[in-house]
């Protein structure tokens, strides 16, 4: 593995969370529970997509071998993506579209907040242009988490099974695998282990505050960063990708 | 054909006065996207910044200032995407802050505020100056804005999120 692969593939798995969620979250257009946070999420939709737009856009200039950013969003089979799996779950009802929300946008604000000093300067600029994005995006998840869980009995109750049921994908965002502990080693990634412990108590501290309870620490699902994926991805791409497919090369 | 010959500076306030797609009452320049015009082997090579990573202006400006030059008889022209230094609201000058209040959008207040986006902020009314205003939803019309409404005119309207 040289430094130019090994940034390749890292670059890639960011990109991937943002254009994934950007996917997911675009789903909601006009589906949106009210017109405000129909323009919310897809508010959020787009700025993850920006967010993948720059980094595919990156990690195709680092591979070098002509591709362009839609090349890399678009056709590659499954098993190249390299998304959390949280990422890819479904939008289910508004309280597991907010868990999911909470998950991630309380981890990128830790996790940008450090790439923001990786020695890639490309990198580093993204996070700092990014992390201001993350940080909105982990406010609104907040405000309806502790809306949700300390509202009615009903939406407490949706709160907390969105809240569990997607608890064993959250394991796999502070893995550390040997790519990973390669570019740690030369200031390039973060070390996204250490970021567990203070995730664990940002989103205890917002549970508590909701009346939910934080789930004990059980399974946790794995599989990401090999490609292996739950059922869900492939169903997101068959729509994402199916114009390229379809009509490759068609360009607006 | 002649061209003119013109420099960097020329070019730059050639450029300067194209209106943002979504705000046409400010112009690239007053909001702090366009940040610099180079000449380098004579191809002009100008950098521009997004407000916000996924701003859908970017492609349109791009092509306006190469509209423009080619106007001029200028075709070799890269424009380049910068992401440093990031874009915050205080790129945007004084004056533009108040063409966006006379426009109808509260300018965002200060600086880059670079802490939590909280509804307690008090937002004056653009139209009434009222700050009997308050946040309906945090996100609004385009990524840079939120939606307020006036308890006093009534009237709804943008603030440009401090950024």
């Amino acid at each position: 593995m040289t430094t130019k692969d090994a940034i390749y593939k890292y670059t890639l798995r960011l990109g991937d969370n943002a254009l994934i969620l950007g996917h997911r979250l675009s789903e909601l257009c006009s589906r949106g529970p009210i017109l405000e946070e129909d323009l919310a999420l897809t508010n959020v939709s787009l700025d993850m997509i920006g967010r993948a737009q720059a980094l595919l856009k990156y990690a195709a200039e680092v591979e070098a071998a002509g591709k362009t950013e839609d090349d890399l969003a678009y056709r590659r089979p499954e098993i190249n993506y390299y998304n959390n799996l949280l990422i890819e779950q479904p939008n289910g009802d508004f309280a597991h579209t907010m868990a999911r929300q909470l998950f991630l946008s309380v981890f990128e604000n830790l996790f940008y907040t450090e790439l923001e000093k990786s020695k890639d300067t490309t990198l580093a600029a993204i996070a700092t242009k990014t992390i201001k994005e993350i940080r909105y995006h982990k406010q609104h998840a907040i405000d309806w988490t502790l809306r949700l869980g300390d509202g009615t009995a009903e939406s407490n109750k949706r709160m907390q099974a969105a809240i569990n049921n997607l608890w064993m994908y959250s394991g796999e965002l502070f893995e550390m695998d040997v790519l990973d502990t390669y570019l740690l080693h030369q200031h390039i990634a973060v070390d996204a282990a250490p970021l567990k412990a203070l995730w664990q108590k940002e989103i205890n501290d917002v549970l508590t505050e909701a009346k939910l309870a934080t789930p004990a620490d059980s399974f946790m699902q794995t599989g990401s960063k090999k490609g292996i994926h739950s059922e869900n991805l492939g169903h997101i791409l068959s729509e994402m990708q199916y114009l390229q497919r379809a009509y490759p090369d068609a360009t607006w | 054909m002649v061209t003119e010959q013109l420099n960097s500076n020329d070019i730059y306030n050639l450029i300067s006065e194209i209106p943002d797609p979504e705000i046409p009452v400010i112009t690239i320049k007053d909001l702090g996207i366009l940040r610099d015009v180079k000449e380098i082997n004579n191809e002009y090579i100008i950098t521009i910044t997004p407000t916000y990573t996924a701003c859908p202006a970017m492609g349109m400006i791009e092509d306006q200032i190469k509209e423009i030059l080619a106007a001029k008889g200028i075709t070799k022209v890269k424009v380049v995407l910068t992401y440093t230094p990031a874009w915050t609201t205080d790129w945007i000058s004084q004056e533009a802050k108040l063409k966006l209040k006379n426009y109808g959008i509260a300018p965002p207040h200060h600086s880059s505020c670079n802490k939590m986006f909280t509804a307690i902020e008090i937002v004056a009314c653009p139209r009434c100056n009222s700050s009997h205003t308050s946040l309906i939803s945090k996100f609004g019309s385009t990524a840079c804005k939120a939606l307020y409404q006036c308890s006093d005119c009534k009237e709804t309207f943008d603030l440009f999120k401090c950024h």
